[in-house]
């Protein structure tokens, strides 16, 4: 077992997934936000285009939205987020497009987690906050989303442990988190198969749980303060 | 920014007032032959109404007659399709910066209070002031704690509405709308949804508000207040103006079969 975490990265690997959990999130997190002011916006064209844009990334796998960012965005369309005489250029640069991949799949969550917050606040607080003056975005910004928030906490913790576990599917472009180190070492050593299995299976539980019992915790406290 | 308005016409106290109040203001909120539909439900047939400065005007009506959409149309919290809308002569815009300026003159006081629900009762109060006139946050709270002491619930600035019984929050949601420095208030049957021992506490409050010189638009069939604080009674039915007169006037003499009918029903239980 030591020799296994001596000869594989198993430690930077899973660093690598928590890196790309953490700026994934949050991009998503922004991204959604402001999806789903779009959404609840009295704009037209606005609402429309969260409504696509929630329509077309929950409903694509994710596995194609991640090499599409390769294959498309960097390959055809030639977006580079990297320094390209970099030495490590393929590497930086396949681990920034899966986090723009993961991002704006997990955005289409983040802003209906929201939507759903959005609905627990009771219509009458934001109509009175209009009567006092505030625009659209102050609206939102001091009395609608805070509220929201916290009626989400549940939606968008589940999200965040997706994000987690999807983290994994960047190794379709080569990223080295997790599963990607996983499928190497099962190719090396597929003497030990049930070994690495739950040497990856723990090490993935450790990181969502916390989020878990975070969750709990957070949605009990707002719960008493309401 | 900070469009200081002329808060004398309240006196903060609302004790220096004659009986009798004049209103022989000059016209502040007009409107001219309105007309909204909800679909193909006609709400506001036509409506032409004047309420002049430091006028109280009692809104009575049976349920359904477009009491509470009238409200919600002078604060342009619902469109209208004709007719026109002014605020101290000038035009309700459309939405956008100028009309949140417009809407923060007229005050809206709700039957459901409508408190923000994760902020203290002091912060429900100095948002207004805050973010919308400019003023500095030391000053908005003492404002505040001014007015929620006219009010009667300085004790409770800190605490979060949900710890309020009715009469409280719905006497921090008109302190909440005073904070603005409005022209004119709006209210949407404000103690129909209080326990009845609550809703003198809220109706003192209005009293006292209209014998400072506020001018108000009050949806209630508390009969009293309207006596006792209101200049004139409008009574509606299926979204027209169908009787105006003196609360006295009104309330013993209808002139309508509809409001004989409607005044029946309520004085009999
Ligand atoms: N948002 C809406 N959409 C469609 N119809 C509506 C809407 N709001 C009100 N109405 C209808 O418009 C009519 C007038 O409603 P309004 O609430 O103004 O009456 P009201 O006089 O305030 O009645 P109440 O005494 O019950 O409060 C009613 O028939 C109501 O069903
Ligand atoms: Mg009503």
């Amino acid at each position: 077992m030591g020799e296994l975490f001596s000869q594989f990265n198993i430690l930077g690997a899973f660093w690598v997934t928590i890196q790309l959990t953490f700026f994934a999130a949050i991009g998503a997190l922004v991204i959604g936000t402001v999806v789903a002011v779009m959404r609840v916006s009295p704009v037209p064209i606005l609402r429309g285009f969260g409504t696509s844009y929630v329509n077309v990334f929950r409903n694509t796998p994710l596995t194609v939205i991640m090499v599409f960012t390769s294959l498309g965005l960097w390959q055809t369309l030639g977006l580079v987020l990297a320094d390209e005489q970099s030495q490590h250029f393929f590497k930086d640069n396949n681990f920034r497009l899966a986090i723009v991949a993961l991002a704006v799949y997990h955005a289409s969550f983040v802003c209906e987690s929201l939507r759903s917050g959005i609905n627990t606040v009771q219509p009458g607080q934001a109509e009175a906050a209009r009567s006092i003056g505030l625009t659209f975005l102050q609206n939102i910004r001091y009395v609608v989303l805070p509220q929201a928030f916290r009626g989400a906490v549940t939606p968008l913790g589940n999200t965040l442990i997706a994000l987690i576990k999807n983290t994994t599917v960047a190794s379709v472009i080569g990223v080295a988190e997790a599963s990607f180190v996983m499928a190497d070492m099962l190719d090396a050593r597929a003497d030990v198969l049930f070994l690495i299995f739950i040497i990856f299976a723990i090490g993935f539980v450790i990181l969502t749980l916390p989020v878990g019992l975070l969750i709990s915790a957070v949605s009990e406290r707002l719960a008493v303060k309401r | 920014m900070t469009d200081a308005l002329p808060a004398a016409h309240v006196d903060p106290d609302g004790a220096a007032s004659t009986s009798g109040r004049p209103h022989t203001g000059e016209p502040l909120v007009v409107l001219d032959h309105v007309n909204k539909h909800f679909g193909e439900l006609h709400v506001l047939k036509d409506i032409d109404l004047t309420v002049h400065h430091g006028e109280v005007v009692v809104v009575v009506g049976p349920s359904g007659s477009g009491k509470s959409t009238l409200c919600r149309t002078i604060n342009r919290l619902e469109t209208f399709e004709s007719g026109s809308i002014s605020i101290d002569g000038k035009p309700l815009p459309d939405e956008g910066k100028d009309l949140a300026r417009l809407r923060a003159d007229v005050g809206m006081v709700f039957q459901s209070f409508n408190l923000f629900a994760h902020k203290t009762i002091l912060e429900n109060v100095t948002l207004g002031p805050i973010k919308v006139r400019g003023v500095k946050k030391a000053e908005a709270e003492q404002r505040a704690r001014e007015l929620l002491e006219r009010v009667g619930v300085q004790a409770q600035a800190d605490k979060y509405p949900a710890q309020l019984s009715g009469g409280q929050q719905q006497r921090v949601a008109i302190a909440r709308s005073l904070a603005m420095d409005p022209k004119v208030m709006l209210f949407d049957e404000p103690t129909s949804a209080l326990d009845p021992e609550m809703i003198n506490e809220v109706l003192d409050v209005m009293t006292k508000l209209a014998r400072s010189g506020m001018t108000m638009v009050v949806v209630t069939h508390e009969m009293g207040f309207a006596r006792k604080a209101g200049d004139r009674v409008v009574f509606m039915a299926d979204g027209q103006i169908v009787e105006e007169n003196t609360p006295e006037e009104f309330f013993l003499h209808p002139r309508s079969d509809r409001a004989k009918d409607f005044l029946g029903k309520i004085l009999t239980h």
